[in-house]
């Protein structure tokens, strides 16, 4: 008998462009991206950093509600972001807010959906996206239906979905990825593996030594990421949307990255699940510092714009969050209009059940 | 005009719209070339191409996932679920994706989506192919879910299904697939959804169906004729939303009902109609309303179908406890 798993597992290394030092190990692959570019997501990626720790802080004020900190993903959701278009189709997690904000959700907005307005989720035409998903794994299987739907209409666009190293074990995540390889569908399936499911570690999660690999199923390219190395996740994901708009069908990538923070601000407390020397391994291999010092190389970024940056995060979010403190509050008639195009007959008597209560 | 069974109204309706509105698309297991198990999609794959009528990998969940993409893309999928049985592996797709795009969005995305699916008892089908799941779609905020009983309101009824712009749950009784034929118009016409159709009026009870079940209650009707009693029978077409207005109006006349489901006994449809009439016109009856249900038992295995599942004798016996109250 011949068995291949090892040999199959073996090809899958993880694909990685600047060490932890900021120094470039992989010259081939080097994304063609300006100075300005490099600049911009060096600006997006501290810009986020900053916003969620105010967002962490400002859950703690009773001022925002759910909240799913980002600190220690931002280059696998903003490297993997910076290489989609506007026109684009994004299906996020709930921890991928960062993305929507860098495709054009207003930060109020952001701040909403935390406090479960659903104001938060009403997105203009020109963003292309779907609000977080909360159950993990639906959005794989949506994303294939946004792809084939992309490719029906002939659009040289790409659907690109997001979720965790839990995700992949969820049934949705293989009949995502499958469905869009069946019809050769212009999909990007990111998994952020960012090494715990709440508190269950990945290598409880699956006998699979990278979840990449699951991509051979599917007949599909997998591509497991340095997801703390800001270029190598661009990287992977252009190369994903350069073949998919190509016609040549979905990609999985698998970005190996860490939260820094808890799963969620709903009380969950990562030392009863984490060990000290593991966060520290991983905080040495935080993105912002390896980008930044392969920057400061290039004489591309300073301290002063580090600052610029930090000061520019801070004004929008103190903006932002006083406008969505002062934003209207929600009605129950509100709910019954956004239930159907037009009100069945239980939802008109409802409403005028709720809209005499309302008056009152 | 031309003689169909329900199937063949089905499928003359997806054809229909399928030509009217090129957005229109019909995917599912084995729909394309084998036309469907059924045969509902007969002929369309070849009528209308490969991107409109096509096959997908065996996953429900998939499918419903795939229906909520294509919305996106300005499609108004009709996704068939080759059994309602398999209604579990979709649910989210169903009653946690679509039934709540337009709510999530605050507007800005809707799944115009037609969920078809076969139910029903009385084929001898495998498990878990033949229960009435009704219920779960019915009890989830922003789905309609339409039962027709013949072949004319069938066309009718999915063709307003698949206009219209928030997922509709269509559901096709097995039993009824075949069974008669009847006159329907070549031509398009739709049915409104949520409008239940008094199917034989009466004054002295009202028995209210839909599904297979109509069928049943026509046939107590008969019979009570017979002793002098005349049943009015409603087809309730939608059981959500339910259309009270009909029931009501048919209640205040005969002051006694009896609702009548193929679903087991236990919450459901006919919970919810008996509550509201009393709710509504608990004045104008003149006995409690009693419903007629299938046991609360796991849907038999298919040898013991006939004596499980209600039919029209108990109907009348019910009819006899409402009258003799």
């Amino acid at each position: 008998m011949k068995h291949v798993l090892k040999d199959v597992e073996s090809k899958f290394e993880m694909f990685q462009i600047l060490n932890e030092d900021g120094e470039v190990v992989n010259k081939e692959f080097m994304p063609d991206l300006s100075d300005d570019e490099l600049r911009e997501l060096m600006r997006r990626m501290v810009y986020t950093r900053i916003l969620d720790q105010r967002s962490i802080a400002l859950n703690r004020q009773g001022r925002l509600g759910f909240y799913a900190p980002t600190a220690g993903q931002e280059a696998s959701q903003l490297g993997s972001h910076f290489a989609i278009e506007k026109e684009d189709f994004i299906l996020p997690g709930y921890r991928d807010v960062p993305q929507l904000i860098w495709q054009g959700l207003p930060l109020y907005q952001a701040f909403l959906f935390s406090k479960g307005h659903f104001h938060g989720n009403q997105y203009t035409e020109e963003l292309q996206a779907f609000a977080p998903q909360i159950i993990i794994g639906a959005q794989y299987v949506q994303a294939a239906g946004v792809a084939l739907g992309m490719k029906l209409r002939g659009k040289k666009n790409v659907a690109i979905t997001y979720t965790g190293d839990g995700g992949t074990s969820q049934g949705d995540f293989y009949e995502g990825i499958n469905f869009a390889g069946a019809y050769q569908a212009p999909a990007i399936f990111i998994v952020q593996n960012n090494r715990f499911a709440i508190s269950v570690p990945v290598e409880k999660q699956t006998a699979a030594k990278t979840l990449a690999q699951k991509a051979v199923a599917a007949g599909i390219e997998g591509i497991q990421v340095d997801g703390m190395d800001v270029l190598a996740v661009y990287a992977a994901t252009k190369d994903a949307r350069d073949r998919a708009v190509n016609g040549e069908g979905p990609t999985l990538i698998e970005t190996m990255t860490y939260r820094f923070g808890p799963h969620t601000m709903s009380g969950d407390d990562p030392t009863r699940y984490r060990s000290d020397d593991l966060d520290k391994e991983w905080e040495k291999k935080d993105p912002l510092v390896r980008f930044r010092k392969f920057l400061e190389g290039k004489k591309l970024w300073s301290e002063e714009d580090e600052n610029r940056v930090i000061e520019e995060a801070k004004e929008d979010i103190k903006e932002a969050i006083k406008k969505a403190d002062q934003y209207p509050k929600q009605k129950v008639t509100d709910f019954i209009n956004y239930m159907n195009e037009e009100l069945p007959l239980n939802l008109q008597e409802q409403l005028k059940e709720y809209e005499a209560k309302e008056s009152k | 005009m031309a003689q169909m069974t329900m199937i063949q109204a089905i499928t003359d309706a997806m054809r229909t719209e399928l030509k009217n509105d090129p957005n229109v698309l019909v995917f599912g297991e084995d729909v394309g070339q084998n036309g469907g198990v059924f045969r509902a999609t007969e002929g369309l794959q070849a009528e209308f191409g490969e991107e409109r009528v096509f096959d997908t990998p065996l996953a429900e969940s998939g499918i419903g996932g795939l229906a909520i993409g294509l919305a996106t893309q300005g499609y108004r999928p009709v996704p068939e679920i080759q059994f309602f049985g398999f209604l579990f592996e979709v649910m989210d797709s169903i009653a946690g994706q679509m039934s709540r795009t337009r709510f999530r969005s605050g507007g800005t995305h809707h799944s115009p989506i037609t969920v078809r699916a076969p139910f029903g008892g009385g084929v001898r089908t495998p498990e878990l192919h033949a229960d009435s799941l009704e219920g779960l779609v019915a009890q989830t905020p922003g789905l309609k879910v339409v039962i027709p009983s013949t072949p004319y309101e069938a066309k009718g009824l999915l063709i307003s299904a698949i206009r219209d712009n928030d997922p509709v749950v269509f559901l096709e009784h097995m039993k009824l697939y075949r069974s008669f034929r009847e006159e329907v118009p070549e031509e398009e016409y739709t049915i409104p959804i949520g409008k239940a159709a008094v199917k034989r009026e009466g004054k002295d009870v009202t028995l209210i169906a839909y599904g297979a079940m109509v069928h049943a209650a026509l046939k107590a009707a008969d019979e009570l004729a017979e002793d002098g009693i005349e049943a009015e029978v409603i087809d309730l077409r939608t059981v959500s939303p339910v259309d009270y207005e009909t029931i009501i109006t048919s209640v205040e006349k005969t002051n006694r009902v009896v609702v009548i489901q193929e679903a087991q006994r236990q919450a459901g449809v006919a919970a919810a109609v008996a509550a509201e009439i009393q709710e509504r016109a608990i004045l104008h009856l003149e006995a409690p309303v009693l419903r007629v249900t299938a046991p609360d038992t796991v849907y038999p295995f298919a040898e013991a179908e006939e004596v499980w599942l209600p039919n029209h004798k108990d109907i009348v016996e019910k009819v006899n406890q409402v009258i003799n109250f």
